[in-house]
């Protein structure tokens, strides 16, 4: 347990140590200043231009122009993976000769990949063929994390901006953030991978067979390109089924702890990033530092639950001293299942090396919350700390009219507009996650998914719907989520839960753009202090929270209540 | 006008008809206006409807459903009561306001010259006109001063019994509908149409009538709308979650629930705490001509205050002898008083009164002057001759000294000198053509308002001192006032463009001024305050009116505006945090029927589901009447920085918020259940 400990504190600092860094030079990058990397990339990245037809020096968009190019965008890269999975029979690269995918499986799949989630209704190796990996899953989870970079450096912009009409431009921005932060850390990280062991090949899936005498098939691919992109862009859709668990995508330790430290790498540079951008980084901190507190008590909550394992099985003389190991990998025990769980959870990431399905009710809870609370802690790549800001608005809202003034933030007031569109993307969680899940509780087809029986059967379904709404992309193993109902109704969440929080948040950036600073004074509401981030958290639990906790109460709280008392069910 | 009305909280007088009031603002019309509130009436109806069908059905829980209906229709007249009572308050002042206003006979010129007037209805009289009156007439409308000179009585608008000066020309050239004139006469041109006049301005206001949204209160309203939609989403859907979960609740439960998670006590006293803001301006004698202005006077960064009146008394007094060599300071003390008993000019006063505490035993009253010489502009001194032949004299150097007929020596000159150059002016007293020392007149700082400054300046705001005196005077009045800047020489032109700067800046500028040349700046300022006697132009250029005419006023104003807002932010923080303990009242008791190990989450031990449920209720509707007076009176506000300002209402509201109402919801659950009720 100490050692546990210990790693999760050497887990935070480097984080943290990595993120600030980081964070400065994705400012540098989305300001267009010179980076290192800037002589290498900068003829690709004007060639690109050029061919586009983007004059970077006039090119900056008004937020309705920047939100109709990046929806426009990500519509056409919808069509294009639909029709790639549909077609898949007769595209190359296929020597498993895999089918084409059903129509709502592949309307799923492709909202999926899209926004960003990677909500995988399927699996990996027995549904898609290297072509659809590659070319289809593969790019998207590039452009899909650039798409999510480019509105976060957008709505920074509109906070940082003084009195500016544009918050930047969607195409260079995107280019920008797959050219000189998702492909070079992708690189590093895929070699990283290669050399601890993770395939990269487009070879035939290789029979073996075991000492039992079985005959075992395994899978092969070009696994290491898309898990360091699957991690770094907060994707998580897995090469293989059984996701980060397997060997082959994540073998030793070392990759355990790297690729952990890869899903929250960027959404913790954006703080930083805000605070470069809006010249006084305090402020970046002090969002850094409510989403680490948030962080720590989603991970004190499932590592403890976790580690004292099941009382039930604890009866029936099952060593528990290791803590909960049902559904966990061996290799990572309870230590660095719980980690994971909380950074894939915090992250809109959705990968998992150990089954969540099988964590104990508490265990359960902290990783639905932070999806329920719509991803702010850290988050995925942009949207995470968009959405945070968000919440920092209500903050200032709310406890800002305590000091006496006009609310504001950064010196810039909060009125009503900027109070409408951030109420506007805070009905999407509860519409995704209550009135869709509630409709599937109603609806004989959709309950047909859920395998267990009890308070744990709607988990299931609150965690599907929360995974989807949220954007991450993680699942319950026990809920068959390939059904047409379920594909049609969690692809709607998952487009709800991207793109009603995109174009609210880039309306607000807009505003904001448009607004006179103030100066600040000692009659300024403080943004940067730990009363601030005591309060932001207190802010996320309290709203997030209060619209969860029934729903969580008839699910996990009932499940663990249940569990005390010795109940199985 | 606060001097003769200022009600207690719970005046009968005011309580009894609001008590209807809160009745009639019941209808789903009015209500509408409040989306919370609305909700909360829409849902009382439906449990209503409820309870009579379990009554006519012989439901189990009928008695129960039939306390909650009860208890929900409360809420909503509870909230419309405090709306009720601002208003009442408001209206209270309006009536006496109305007393003055009634109708008068006008007697109309039909040109400026003209000798014979026309007796008309003083409702009759539109823009333009022309009116004379005369002694002991009521003014009959708001107009311009276009010819006379009178004194007017204005005691039934500001409260001030002494009669002031109203004069064609100048900056006390307006009149108000409703005052008195006490003797000559005055020819005044019509400014407002009868029901828009000042008068009518400030009872529309005070009665809430014609009070429109703030810009902070209509985004707070949109965030309360927005958590009435996430927390209905919530209710509704826990329906099919708990059906999941194979138990039944009765519809009744889940209102309860509702009505106490969705912001009831910040959205029933929204509008009371906006009705009484403006109300407790209008005590303070300040009548604002929107919401908007009142709003932003919390928000100001930048307040401009002019030196005369408001940081320094009108004029400069005397503060120093400096006696030259060989004179004693009694001899000095004893030529300036003689010398300035012909001196009428309020420097000459303070000379007098800063003497004689310094005059040796009686010397001064056995002293007999033969003769006094009064000040005049001409001749810049005043003098004494005494009976004995001393001659003395006291004036401006210059003029002292060539009565005197000799030089500056040396050490005259270099008191004058140091006197001019720390802003001050040098008045050389002599005695027989002999110079006996300097006389040191100076600005001086009102006592305390360098104390009012380092408040603004703790709140964030930040002052500037305009003055009309050089560079030199203005710097050292403003370092010992402690003001933050200054500015010199000032003119309309300067002034307007200091503003402009400020506002450049981003900043909210306040300002007050009575002159038709204040009106461009007025109006550009973000909060103009405008004297009441000052001219038509200065009062429509600004957007708030001081009757009082008291320059000071203006940080009254910045903090009415403040608390205003920190009312607001306090009692939505606290409406917020009260949704902890209602979860735990009402979640275990609407869960354990479908699995009893919720009953866990019941950390208050409360009695039974129904009592629990009750008990949420009763007190969602009591604390509203709890905070009445909270929203009524403001929250207690004292300067201070947004840093510890926010800490102190944090853990008062916010820590208060959650803490309550687990002591509030177990105390009436005890009571509940000791008297059966659920």
């Amino acid at each position: 347990m100490a050692s546990d400990i210990l790693q999760f504190i050497l887990y935070c600092v480097l984080l943290a140590a990595l993120a600030w860094p980081l964070g400065i030079y994705l400012a540098r990058v989305f300001s267009g200043e010179q980076t290192f990397l800037f002589p290498l990339l900068a003829p690709v990245e004007t060639g690109i231009a050029r061919a586009c037809g983007v004059d970077p020096r006039t090119a900056d968009q008004h937020w309705t122009r920047y939100a109709l190019a990046a929806l426009a965008f990500n519509l056409a890269g919808w069509f294009v993976l639909y029709a790639m999975l549909r077609l898949q029979g007769v595209l190359p690269f296929n020597p498993q000769g895999l089918p084409g995918l059903s129509p709502d499986l592949a309307f799923n799949t492709a909202v999926s990949f899209v926004t960003n989630t990677n909500w995988q209704a399927y699996g990996g190796e027995t549904t898609m063929s290297y072509f659809s990996q590659m070319v289809g899953l593969g790019v998207q989870n590039f452009v899909s994390a650039g798409t999510g970079i480019a509105v976060g450096a957008a709505v920074i912009r509109g906070f940082a901006g003084r009195e500016t009409r544009g918050v930047g431009n969607f195409w260079i921005d995107l280019v920008r953030a797959v050219l000189y932060v998702l492909l070079p850390l992708s690189i590093l990280f895929g070699l990283f991978l290669v050399w601890q062991g993770v395939p990269q090949n487009l070879a035939s899936y290789v029979d073996a067979t075991t000492l039992e005498g079985a005959k075992q098939t395994i899978a092969q691919g070009p696994a290491a390109a898309q898990i360091a992109i699957k991690q770094l862009g907060t994707n998580g859709g897995g090469f293989f089924n059984a996701n980060s668990a397997v060997p082959y995508e994540n073998p030793t330790p070392l990759t355990n702890f790297a690729e952990m430290l890869a899903i929250l790498l960027i959404p913790a540079a954006f703080p930083f990033m805000f605070g470069t951008m809006v010249r006084d980084m305090r402020q970046g901190a002090a969002i850094f530092a409510a989403m680490l507190v948030l962080f720590l008590g989603s991970l004190a909550l499932t590592y403890g639950s976790e580690i004292q394992g099941n009382p039930i099985v604890a009866e029936l003389q099952v060593d528990q001293s290791a803590g909960n190991m049902e559904g966990k990998e061996v290799r990572f025990g309870t230590g660095n299942s719980a980690l994971w769980a909380t950074a894939t959870t915090a992250a809109s990431n959705g990968s998992v090396n150990a089954m969540h399905d099988s964590f104990m009710p508490l265990g359960m809870l902290a990783p639905m919350l932070q999806m329920q609370t719509g991803e702010v802690v850290f988050g995925g790549v942009g949207s995470g700390f968009y959405g945070m800001l968000a919440f920092v608005l209500l903050t200032v809202f709310i406890a800002g009219l305590m000091v006496g003034r006009t609310p504001e933030y950064l010196g810039k007031k909060i009125e009503a507009k900027e109070v409408k569109l951030s109420v506007i993307a805070f009905l999407v969680m509860p519409l995704g996650v209550l009135v869709f899940g509630a409709m599937a509780t109603m609806i004989p087809a959709a309950l047909a998914s859920v395998q267990d029986a009890g308070p744990h059967g709607l988990s299931e379904i609150l965690y599907a719907y929360s995974s989807g709404t949220g954007n991450n992309g993680s699942a319950f193993a026990g809920f068959g989520a390939n059904t047409p109902y379920h594909n049609t109704m969690i692809g709607i969440a998952m487009l709800l839960g991207r793109y009603v929080f995109i174009i609210p948040m880039l309306a607000i950036a807009g505003s904001l753009a448009a607004k006179k600073t103030v100066p600040a004074s000692a009659g300024t509401f403080p943004t940067h202090t730990p009363l601030f981030v005591g309060l932001l958290v207190a802010v996320v639990l309290i709203i997030g929270g209060l619209t969860f906790f029934p729903a969580l109460a008839l699910g996990p709280i009932a499940e663990h209540m249940a569990m005390l008392a010795g109940q199985t069910v | 006008m606060s001097k003769t009305v200022d009600t207690t909280l719970f005046d009968p007088a005011i309580v009894r008809p609001a008590l209807r009031s809160a009745l009639r603002k019941l209808d789903p019309r009015q209500m509408i206006a409040n989306p919370v509130m609305f909700v909360t009436e829409v849902v009382a109806a439906l449990t209503t409807i409820l309870f009579l069908r379990d009554v006519v059905t012989g439901g189990a829980q009928s008695l129960l459903t039939g306390q909650i209906a009860a208890w929900l229709w409360f809420t909503v007249y509870f909230a419309n009561l405090a709306e009720a009572m601002a208003e009442g308050r408001g209206k209270a002042r309006a009536d006496t306001l109305r007393a003055t206003q009634s109708e008068t006979t006008a007697k109309k010129l039909a040109a400026p010259d003209a000798a014979a007037f026309d007796e008309v209805s003083s409702r009759s009289l539109s823009t333009g006109d022309l009116v004379l009156v005369e002694t002991g007439d009521i003014i009959p409308a708001d107009g311009e001063v276009i010819d006379g000179v009178a004194s007017v009585d204005e005691s039934a608008i500001t409260g001030e019994s002494a009669p002031v000066i109203r004069e064609s020309g100048g900056d006390r050239s307006s009149v108000t509908g409703g005052t008195r004139i006490v003797s000559d006469w005055l020819k005044v041109r019509v400014t407002a149409r009868p029901g828009e006049s000042f008068l009518d301005r400030m009872i529309a206001l005070v009665e809430g009538a014609k009070r429109q949204k703030t810009p902070n209160e209509i985004a707070l309203n949109i965030l309360l709308v927005g958590m009435t939609i996430i927390f209905l989403l919530v209710v509704v859907t826990l329906q099919p979650f708990i059906a999941y979960s194979g138990a039944f609740v009765p519809v009744a439960f889940l209102i309860a629930l509702l009505v106490t998670l969705i912001p009831t006590t910040i959205g029933g006293l929204l509008s009371a705490i906006g009705v009484a803001g403006m109300d407790r301006l209008v005590k303070a004698n300040v009548v604002a001509k929107s919401g908007r202005a009142v709003e932003a006077a919390g928000d100001v960064d930048t307040l401009l205050l002019d030196k005369t009146g408001t940081i320094t008394f009108g004029a400069r007094r005397a503060d120093a002898f400096l006696a030259l060599p060989g004179v004693s300071d009694a001899r000095l003390a004893r030529a300036a008083f003689l010398a300035s008993q012909g001196d009428e000019t309020p420097e000459g006063r303070s000379v007098v009164d800063f003497a004689r505490p310094l005059l040796p035993g009686n010397e001064a009253s056995d002293a007999a002057i033969r003769s006094t010489i009064a000040f005049s502009a001409q001749t810049r001194l005043s003098g004494a001759d005494l009976d004995d032949g001393t001659t003395l004299r006291k004036g401006a150097a210059d003029a002292v000294l060539a009565w005197c007929g000799t030089g500056r020596s040396q050490p005259l000159g270099d008191m004058v000198e140091r006197i001019a150059r720390s802003g001050g002016t040098p008045l050389v007293v002599a005695e027989n053509q002999r110079p006996l020392g300097v006389i040191h007149l100076k600005d001086i700082v009102k006592p305390g308002i360098r104390e009012r400054f380092a408040e603004l300046r703790r709140m964030g705001v930040r002052t500037v001192m305009i003055t009309g005196d050089n560079p030199l005077t203005a710097a050292v009045i403003a370092a010992e006032a402690g003001v933050d800047d200054f500015l010199a020489e000032a003119t309309p032109e300067n002034k307007l463009e200091l503003i402009r700067k400020e506002q450049a800046e981003g900043k909210l500028v306040a300002m007050c001024g009575d002159g038709s040349n204040d009106a461009p700046a007025l109006a550009q300022a973000d909060v103009g305050v405008a004297m009441n006697p000052g001219t038509p132009a200065a009062k429509e250029a600004g957007n708030l009116i001081d009757l009082d005419s008291d320059p000071t006023k203006l940080i009254e104003i910045v903090m009415v505006g403040k608390q205003l807002l920190i009312s607001r932010g306090a009692l939505t923080t606290f409406s917020i945090a009260n949704d902890v303990a209602k979860y735990f009242a009402i979640l275990p008791a609407l869960f354990v029927t479908a699995y009893p190990g919720l009953g866990a989450l019941n950390v208050m031990g409360l009695a039974s589901p129904g009592s629990a449920i009750l008990s949420a209720v009763i007190f969602n509707a009591l604390v509203i009447i709890a905070l009445i007076p909270l929203a009524l009176k403001g929250v207690r506000y004292a300067p201070a920085s947004a840093a510890s300002l926010l800490r102190r209402n944090l853990l008062i509201y916010g820590l208060g918020g959650l803490v309550v109402p687990f002591i509030g919801i177990k105390a009436i659950d005890l009571v509940v259940s000791a008297l059966s009720l659920a």
